[in-house]
C-alpha cells in the first residue's frame, strides 16, 4: 500500500486541524491547568468529539462505530496533538476501544462498545507499577475464590483515572513476576469497594492517578480474554497504543518545530535575524530530516494495523515507530526552548507546554529504551 | 488493475525466459555501470535483451527506444525484478542523471540524437561539474567556452569525473559569461570525448582504487545543438540534474561493493557467543539503532515515492534523502569495518589473509567517505534544506 492519505482521510485531516486549532487550542490546556479542571480536559470538548463522531473512529459498524481505521484515527490524534488537546480519545478510545475489540467476548463488546462510542464511557488501562514499561513484570494479582476473583496491588500513571468509569486492570493470576505466562485482563468498575484512586498533578497539566486494589472483588464474567492467557491480546493492544500515541506525538512535534522556526525568522539580535545563522539553520535542517522520518514510521505503523499486521511483528513496527518519534519529540521540544532563548523559559510562551508534553507521552507505554531493547530482542542479536 | 495484473504475470515469464542465470547469483549485476563494448557472455546477453524489449529505460517513451511503461507498471517490473534477484540491465548517469534531464528539457532534436544511444545500450555519458576551484562551491566553474557561431571552443579542466576513462559522452557545465553574477554565465553542454583536444589523468583515492579522472580540455569543440537550455541559463538546467543525481546517491547499501554479509550477521560471526548471539549490550545497541534508521529511511524513500506518483512534487526532498541516505550508508560502512576489528583494515591486494567480504568491507568504508562529499556535500545539503524547505532567510 502507498504510504500517502486517501481523499477522505485528508479530509478528516483538514476537518480535525480545523476543529482543534478552534475549539481546544493550547490556551484551553492552560485554563484547565490554571482551574484546577478534576478531569484535566474540557468535557464539554469531549461531547464535541463524541458528536463528530471521533470516539467510535474504529470501532465496527456493529457496535454503532464508524469502523474508518486507524489511518484515520492517527489524523485526528495527529492534528490533537498539535494544540495539545487534552481529552479522554486515547486512553478510551485507541486503549479501552482497542482491549474490548480485540480481547472482549461478544457480550462485552455488544455491552460496552455502543456506551463508548455515544461517549457514556471512560476507560482507562491501569498496567504500569513502576518507573519503566514491563507488563511481564506485573506483581498485581488476582486470586480466585469461588465465581470471582480478588485483586491486590498497585498501579500507578493510569491515565484519565480519575473521570474513568471503569478500569481495564492488568493482573497476575499465575506465574512469577517477569513471566509472561499467568497474566490476566480484568474489567473493574472505578466504584467497586477496595479502589482507591489518587489524582496526580503531572507536568503536562494532563491527569494520571495511582491506583491501589485492596481486595477488590471482580466477578469471573469481568475477565477480559482467557484466564493467564492475556499476554498476546495485551502486546497488540499496546503495540495499537504506541502506535496511536506516536501519531499525537508527530502532531506535538511538528507544531513546536515549525513555532520554533517562525521565532527565529523573526527575532532578532546582534543586529540580523537570528535564522540567518548558519549554527541554527544546519540544526533545523537536521531536525526537519529527523522528522521526515518520523512521519514516515507514523504512517507507515497506523497502515500496518489497518492491514492487519500482529503479534510481533506488529510490536516490532510499534517500537521502530515509538522509538523514532519519542527520541524525536525529545530532541524537537529541547531545541524548540534552546533557539526560543529567555523567552522559552517563561509559562506565558507556550513553546515550554510542548516541552513538558514530551516527556509524558515518552514514558507512556515504553520509553526509548524500552523500545530499543524491545527491537533489538525482536531483531534476533 | 485487472490490466497491472496481467502487466506482471507478462513481465515475470519474460524475465523467466530471458534473463540468463547467471545474472541472478550474487554479483550478477557487476558489470551494471558497463555499456556494450565492455560486455562480454551472459552480461551481454542480458543487455541486449533488455535493449530490444526497452527495459534498459523500461519508462521511457518508446519512440527513444525505452518501454513506454506507465510509472505503476515501472514500480511492479522493478518489484519483481528485485524479487527474482535480476539486476538492472544498466545502471550509471546515463539513466539517472543525462537521460531524464534530456527527457524533461531537451528539444525533440536532442532526444532523437541522444537517448537512443543511452536505451540501447551503446553510449556512456559522464559528467563534467566540479572544478579544482568549484567543488561546494560549484558555481564558482571557470571552464571557459567562447561562442564561434555554430559552435563553442572549451578550454579548462574537470575534476572528480566518474567513469570518464569509459565515457564516450560528457554532459558539462561551462562559463560563457565571465562579467556577471557567477550563476548567470554558466551553460550547459554536450560534446563526445572522443574530440582530440580532451585528455584524462586518473586519481587514485585513499581506497586504492581510480575511479574518477581529472579531464583536460585544450581547444575541444561543442556544437550549438548540443547546447541544452538556453546560453548562460545552463546553471536552472545543472540543477535540475543534481536533483535527479542525489535521488540516486541517497540509496547504496552494501551489495554494490560485493559484500555479501549484512551488519547484523557480521555482528553475530565476529562477536557473537557460542549461540551466536551478541553479548555486548552497546554493540547490540548501536546494530539496533541502524537497523531502526534504516528502516526509517526505506519507509521515508517509499512515503517520498508514493507521494510523488500521486502528484506531489518532490523538488527539494530530494536533499533530504541525499543528506540522511548517504550519512547512514557511511555510518553502516564504518560499524561494518569496527565489527570486524583488525580483519576489517587489510589492504586490498592481501588477498591470502583477508576474505572477499573483508576487503569489499574496507573498500566500502573508505569509499562511503565521497558519500557525503559528492553530488553536493551533506552541509551544502542542510543549507538547501534551510533555504528552500523552511524558508530560513540569507544573511
Amino acid at each position: 500500500m502507498p504510504l500517502i492519505l486517501n481523499d477522505d482521510q485528508k479530509l478528516l485531516k483538514d476537518s480535525a486541524k480545523d476543529f482543534f486549532s478552534k475549539s481546544m487550542p493550547v490556551k484551553q490546556l492552560r485554563q484547565i491547568r490554571d482551574d484546577e479542571v478534576t478531569e484535566c480536559y474540557s468535557t464539554d470538548s469531549w461531547k464535541e468529539i463524541v458528536d463528530l463522531g471521533w470516539s467510535g473512529i474504529t470501532v465496527e459498524e456493529e457496535f454503532g462505530g464508524l469502523e474508518f481505521g486507524y489511518l484515520g484515527l492517527g489524523v485526528i490524534l495527529e492534528e490533537g496533538g498539535r494544540t495539545l488537546a487534552a481529552s479522554p480519545l486515547f486512553s478510551t478510545c485507541v486503549l479501552g476501544a482497542a482491549a474490548l475489540s480485540i480481547a472482549g467476548n461478544q457480550e462485552q463488546k455488544s455491552e460496552l462498545l455502543p456506551l463508548l462510542v455515544q461517549g457514556d464511557l471512560i476507560l482507562s488501562l491501569a498496567i504500569e507499577e513502576g518507573a519503566a514499561h514491563a507488563p511481564q513484570r506485573t506483581r498485581t494479582t488476582a486470586s480466585k475464590s469461588g465465581d470471582s476473583f480478588t485483586i491486590n496491588g498497585t498501579k500507578t500513571f493510569v491515565l484519565d483515572a480519575s473521570s474513568a468509569d471503569k478500569m481495564i486492570v492488568v493482573t497476575r493470576t499465575s506465574g512469577e513476576a517477569g513471566s509472561n505466562a499467568g497474566l490476566t485482563l480484568f474489567l473493574v468498575d472505578s466504584n467497586s469497594k477496595g479502589v482507591s484512586i489518587t489524582s496526580h498533578k503531572m507536568a503536562d497539566s494532563r491527569n494520571a492517578c495511582t491506583v491501589v486494589f485492596d481486595n477488590v472483588s471482580v466477578p469471573a464474567a469481568n475477565v477480559l480474554g482467557q484466564v493467564d492467557n492475556a499476554a498476546d491480546d495485551l502486546q497488540d493492544i499496546l503495540s495499537i497504543g504506541q502506535i496511536c500515541i506516536s501519531a499525537d506525538m508527530l502532531g506535538s512535534t511538528r507544531e513546536a518545530f515549525e513555532r520554533t522556526v517562525e521565532y527565529i525568522k523573526m527575532r532578532e539580535q546582534f543586529d540580523t535575524i537570528l535564522g540567518t545563522k548558519q549554527a541554527l539553520q544546519h540544526r533545523a535542517a537536521q531536525l526537519y530530516t529527523e522528522i521526515e522520518l518520523a512521519k514516515s514510521v507514523v504512517i507507515a505503523g497506523l497502515q500496518a494495523i489497518d492491514e492487519g499486521q500482529r503479534g510481533d511483528a506488529l510490536a516490532k513496527t510499534a517500537s521502530l515507530t515509538k522509538s523514532k518519534v519519542g527520541e524525536t519529540f525529545t530532541l524537537a521540544s529541547s531545541e524548540a526552548v534552546q533557539m526560543h532563548g529567555g523567552i522559552g523559559m517563561t509559562d506565558e510562551e507556550e513553546i515550554g507546554f510542548f516541552l513538558k508534553r514530551a516527556r509524558t507521552t515518552e514514558h507512556t507505554l515504553g520509553d526509548v529504551r524500552y523500545h530499543q531493547n524491545r527491537y533489538g530482542d525482536l531483531l534476533g542479536l | 488493475m485487472a490490466n497491472l495484473e496481467t502487466f506482471k504475470s507478462e513481465a515475470t515469464a519474460w524475465l523467466e525466459e530471458n534473463c540468463p542465470a547467471s545474472m541472478r547469483k550474487h554479483g550478477g549485476g557487476a558489470d551494471a555501470e558497463f555499456t556494450r563494448k565492455k560486455r562480454s557472455g551472459d552480461s551481454l546477453l542480458w543487455l541486449d535483451r533488455c535493449a530490444e524489449k526497452g527495459w534498459i529505460a523500461p519508462s521511457w517513451p518508446t519512440e527513444y527506444g525505452g518501454g513506454g511503461l506507465s510509472t505503476e507498471e515501472h514500480v511492479a517490473l522493478v518489484g519483481i525484478m528485485k524479487k527474482m534477484n535480476i539486476p538492472a540491465p544498466l545502471g550509471g548517469m546515463s539513466l539517472t542523471m543525462i537521460g531524464p534531464t534530456l527527457l524533461e528539457l531537451g528539444t525533440e532534436e536532442q532526444k532523437k540524437e541522444h537517448l537512443p544511444g543511452i536505451t540501447s545500450g551503446n553510449v556512456h555519458w559522464c559528467q563534467g561539474y566540479s572544478e579544482p576551484n568549484a567543488g561546494s562551491d560549484l558555481a564558482n566553474l571557470q571552464t571557459k567556452a567562447e561562442d564561434k557561431g555554430d559552435h563553442f571552443i572549451i578550454n579548462g579542466s574537470k575534476i572528480w569525473t566518474s567513469g570518464a576513462m569509459h565515457a564516450d559522452w560528457m554532459f558539462c557545465l561551462v562559463r560563457t559569461d565571465p562579467n556577471v553574477q557567477k550563476q548567470k554565465g554558466i551553460s550547459f553542454v554536450l560534446f563526445p570525448m572522443t574530440d582530440p583536444g580532451v585528455s584524462l589523468s586518473p586519481i587514485k583515492l585513499i581506497s586504492g582504487q581510480s575511479p574518477f579522472c581529472q579531464v583536460f580540455f585544450d581547444n575541444v569543440r561543442a556544437e550549438k545543438s548540443n547546447l541544452i537550455g538556453k546560453v548562460n541559463e545552463g546553471w536552472t538546467v545543472g540543477k535540475r540534474l543534481l536533483q535527479h543525481e542525489r535521488s540516486s546517491i541517497g540509496g547504496g547499501g552494501s551489495s554494490r561493493f560485493g559484500i555479501s554479509m549484512t551488519l547484523n550477521d557480521a555482528a553475530k560471526k565476529y562477536r557473537g557467543d557460542e549461540n551466536g548471539k551478541i553479548d555486548d549490550p552497546l554493540l547490540k545497541l548501536e546494530l539496533t539503532r541502524q537497523d531502526i534508521d534504516t528502516q526509517a529511511f526505506a519507509l521515508t524513500t517509499k512515503r517520498i515515492t508514493d507521494e510523488t506518483m500521486s502528484g506531489v512534487t518532490p523538488g527539494f526532498a530530494t536533499s533530504m534523502l541525499k543528506y540522511y541516505g548517504s550519512e547512514l550508508t557511511k555510518d553502516s560502512a564504518e560499524m561494518m569495518v569496527s565489527i570486524m576489528g583488525p580483519q576489517g583494515l587489510g589492504r586490498d591486494d592481501d588477498r591470502d589473509n583477508f576474505s572477499d567480504d573483508e576487503r569489499g568491507s574496507t573498500r566500502a568504508w573508505l569509499f562511503t567517505k565521497a558519500l557525503t562529499i559528492a553530488g553536493g556535500c551533506s552541509e551544502v545539503q542542510l543549507d538547501i534544506i534551510s533555504k528552500r524547505i523552511l524558508e530560513l532567510p540569507t544573511g
